[in-house]
């Protein structure tokens, strides 16, 4: 189980790598990359900045990984989320779950991403020319998360 | 002396232009409600600022609800909803 809250880019085939060499009785891997997408309907966005609540962000996060192992027979779970300055196309997130079965695997990803979205105490803030904004949470992602209460 | 530290983030953090404080509550403990209130009798903009977001707290670093007790040394969170992922 492993949680890594960096400024620096990271290389989705390390940590897919350390997920691999686990243990035999892995049977599947499960990864998840999110990447700033092109900003919406306004060009006028340089970049984006995230920020996040030291020492709670690592806990929920966490939290979350040993929830997920309750939840699925998963063996190990990798959650790398960067803050900091970030740019259209640039990787913001990785999920990364390895178990026996690929159902398992697939599952505690899929619940690590969207809990994570409204969960973890992550802010993210749009920078402009004319000043910077602070984007508001999307209801849709509250509702993909009430899924698995 | 009930000292808690408070911390304010993301754009709660703008609006009052403060991110970290030290706060001597009235009380051996406080509720988050009673904290809210304490801070809102500052003035107009602290009022703003709770009311105008839906406001989340966390309790040493753990969400936390209107009625969750705080104590002495306690570090207390204010945040908006959170936009990560």
């Amino acid at each position: 189980m492993a949680v890594f809250i960096q400024t620096e880019d990271f290389d989705v085939a390390a940590f897919y790598e350390a997920l691999k060499a686990d243990a035999p009785q892995i049977g599947a891997i499960v990864t998840f990359t999110g990447l700033v997408r092109e900003f919406n309907d306004d060009s006028s966005v340089e970049a984006l900045y995230l920020e996040h609540y030291p020492g709670m962000t690592e806990q929920v996060l966490e939290g979350l990984i040993e929830e997920a192992a309750k939840r699925w027979p998963i063996i190990n779970a990798t959650i790398v989320h960067r803050v900091g300055e970030l740019r259209p196309a640039d990787q913001i997130v990785f999920v990364g779950v390895n178990s026996a079965h690929r159902d398992a695997a697939f599952a505690a990803a899929e619940y690590l991403m969207d809990i994570l979205k409204t969960k973890a105490p992550f802010w993210k803030r749009e920078q402009r020319p004319e000043g910077d904004k602070w984007l508001d949470a999307k209801a849709s992602d509250d509702e993909r998360a009430t899924r698995w209460l | 002396m009930s000292m808690i530290k408070i911390l304010y983030f993301a754009k709660l953090r703008d609006q009052l232009d403060c991110a970290e404080e030290a706060f001597e509550m009235k009380a051996e403990t406080f509720s988050v409600a009673e904290l809210k209130t304490a801070l809102c009798d500052r003035g107009e903009s602290w009022q703003k600022a709770f009311s105008d977001t839906q406001v989340l707290v966390a309790v040493n670093q753990v969400m936390a609800t209107a009625e969750t007790q705080i104590s002495a040394n306690d570090e207390v969170g204010f945040f908006p909803p959170v936009t990560g992922g």
